[in-house]
């Protein structure tokens, strides 16, 4: 799934530049201008979009090093 | 007066939470900077997220969303919703994890490392610090002028809290929780504010709808059959190239120094998990009810000029809401102003502590009591001076420095993202992009200022638009010495204009074009010098460099130059490359 991680990325950066609702005056549910839902739906998306990329691309290295670590410099103000 | 106490109660409880951090501090530079690197998932969120939530998010979104209408969510917060989570993903984790293994405290030392020169990162401290300093005491001005604005019984009764005391009394809370607290103290705070302000948000948003004349609906109605404030609803009057644009500022959050220190203070990297996803969620309960808000204010509150624009959600709230609830809101937009006022008080604090009087400490061994008894004592004397410069208020040349440190700081982004992900990189072209950044700023300081006299001005919602200036065909002669313009009307279209009936006017500077029609618009950008053509344009309120923000060359020019003089310069030594890749 890795692979999938920088055309996501693309594809959810480039839907942001929504040049089709740029003159659009719909009122969703008679209230909410289309343009504005459009981007409460884009923050939605953009939240699922980092739930992808933890599950998929998440530095699973980073933290074993680091739990590896003594817990001297884990915990250093404990030792200070 | 309700709204008054329920605020300076609120005040107390954020100072008692200083003292109650206080009583938990360890005296050692590691727990008053980071807390002891011991925060956990829940506390990390609330706080990272209330460091990046300034009065802006509240007051400013609104008030720009009056004048511009409901662009302004997807110009600033959904592209920030995926910006700022990204980086912390990708950016935060990764310093998390060095501050971990080597200890590090702010950015500067990393970059001293990694790049084995301590003036790239006395360099790159300057900057960090000029960018940020004007933010900080922006802060305390927006915040006394909050408290001035919402101690008014009326819109025009004298304010129980004048703007000197309003000051002052942010200026005390904030240096109160800083210097005992340390970074407990301001995270405590910041849960609570965060808290707050979700909470009475949503329902002050609830209750400001239901009393709204008519309804939302029959308003959002009004507004799209009204010929000029239609386009509130649109972004008919919002270039393209400037929204897009916009998408590279929130590169600037994770350079923040606040920020950055935010992300070393984690117990766990697992905290930066749920962090990534509920900030765009959140960022969107912020900003959504603010844009809305803002707009439906340009009908129901029409005619607000300039900057009393962002007092349009301050002036509903006492109109449509019950006067516990508008201090309960304002307490929230207080705190708000506070928290991020904290951190920045704190950041400073730790980058003069430990990049500049440890540093340069002339070998003499330090104690940890000492080092912090010298942050404290900067955080006494430096929010001393804040607030005598705030009491100045030099509102226009600090929103303008503010303006430049969130373009400052995302063009300084690269430099980061190379050192933590390109082995080659090196401190010269560190460097280079750094002194790129700085060139940039002042040229476009420089710019800004040569071009105020010629910015258009910005349409008030609720007035008839004054055209000024008449759209005249591309290169048609203008008289030499004369007072023609060019302006990009809308968004691509460039067309030539100029002031009608100055001397000099020629008539045929005003003849229709076949290209264009012979109808008057608004001008929106103007050409800065004729002879480049839309090199630099200036709208209303900033110059552009062909109608996109300084922002984007300074992103691309800053990258490119750490990439060209990394590759044509010595790389760090291998001792230094296994510490750092392994």
């Amino acid at each position: 799934m890795k692979y999938l991680v920088v055309p996501v990325l693309l594809l959810v950066y480039a839907v942001h530049q929504d040049l089709w609702n740029w003159t659009n005056k719909t009122l969703i549910g008679g209230v909410l201008p289309a343009g504005l839902a459009y981007h409460v739906f884009y923050s939605v998306l953009a939240s699922l979009t980092m739930l992808f990329l933890v599950k998929v691309a998440w530095p699973q290295h980073l933290e074993n090093e680091i739990e590896a670590l003594p817990e001297a410099l884990k915990n250093r103000s404990a030792h200070e | 007066m309700i709204p008054v106490i329920v605020i300076l109660l609120y005040l107390v409880v954020i100072a008692s939470i200083g003292g109650a951090a206080y009583r938990r501090s360890k005296n050692n530079t590691e727990d008053f900077f980071l807390a002891g690197r011991t925060i956990g998932s829940a506390v990390f969120f609330l706080s990272l997220f209330a460091t990046n939530m300034t009065a802006f998010a509240i007051l400013g979104s609104s008030g720009a969303a009056y004048k511009q209408g409901i662009g302004i969510y997807g110009l600033m917060a959904s592209s920030s919703g995926l910006v700022i989570p990204l980086t912390i993903f990708f950016i935060g984790t990764r310093l998390w994890a060095l501050g971990k293994k080597f200890g590090h405290t702010t950015q500067v030392q990393y970059f001293r490392d990694r790049w084995e020169c301590n003036r790239i990162g006395t360099a790159i401290f300057v900057l960090t610090s000029a960018m940020l300093i004007p933010y900080m005491i922006i802060s305390i001005i927006g915040g006394g002028q909050v408290l001035n604005d919402i101690s008014r019984t009326s819109p025009d009764a004298a304010p129980l809290i004048p703007y000197w005391l309003g000051c002052l009394i942010v200026t005390v809370v904030v240096t109160l929780n800083v210097f005992l607290g340390g970074m407990r103290g301001v995270v405590w705070v910041n849960v609570l504010q965060t808290t707050l302000f979700l909470l009475f948000g949503t329902i002050a948003v609830l209750i400001i709808s239901g009393n709204v004349p008519g309804g939302l609906s029959n308003v959002m109605r009004e507004i799209g059959a009204d010929p000029v404030k239609s386009a509130l609803i649109t972004r008919e009057k919002m270039p393209a190239e400037l929204f897009w644009s916009y998408t590279f500022i929130p590169l600037s959050s994770i350079m923040f120094p606040h920020m950055s220190i935010m992300c070393l203070s984690a117990r766990k990297m697992s905290a930066f998990k749920q962090t990534v996803v509920a900030y765009p969620i959140a960022i969107m309960l912020i900003w959504l009810p603010s844009v809305f808000l803002g707009v439906v204010g340009a009908q129901v509150i029409p005619g607000l000029k300039g900057t009393d624009s962002d007092g349009i959600l301050l002036r509903m709230l006492t109109q449509y809401s019950p006067v516990w609830l508008a201090g309960l809101l304002g307490a929230g937009i207080i705190s708000a102003v506070m928290g991020s006022d904290c951190h920045q008080v704190l950041a400073l604090s730790t980058m003069f502590t430990k990049d500049m009087y440890e540093h340069y400490n002339g070998g003499k061994v330090q104690s940890e009591r000492q080092k912090v008894f010298f942050a404290r004592v900067f955080v006494l004397i430096f929010t001393a001076i804040a607030y005598v410069v705030a009491l100045q208020k030099p509102t226009g040349i600090f929103e303008l420095a503010q303006r430049f440190a969130f373009t400052g700081f995302a063009a300084l982004a690269p430099v980061m993202i190379a050192a933590l992900f390109w082995k080659r990189s090196t401190k010269w072209g560190a460097l280079a992009s750094t002194s790129w950044v700085a060139f940039c700023l002042l040229f476009s300081w420089y710019l800004t200022a040569v071009s105020d006299e010629i910015a258009p001005k910005p349409p008030v919602p609720g007035l008839k638009p004054k055209t000024s200036m008449i759209a005249v065909a591309p290169g048609s002669p203008l008289p030499p010495g004369g007072q023609g313009v060019s302006v990009v009307a809308a968004p691509g279209e460039t067309v030539t204009a100029r002031v009608p009936g100055t001397p000099g006017a020629s008539p045929n500077a005003e003849r229709p074009s076949p290209n264009v029609a012979p109808k008057k618009k608004p001008v929106t950008q103007v050409q800065i010098y004729p002879s480049l053509g839309n090199l630099f344009l200036r709208n209303a309120t900033q110059v552009t460099v062909f109608g996109y923000l300084p922002v984007v060359p300074m992103v691309f020019g800053s990258a490119l130059l750490m990439i060209l003089v990394s590759l044509g310069t010595r790389p760090p030594s291998e001792a230094t490359m296994r510490k750092y890749y392994g």
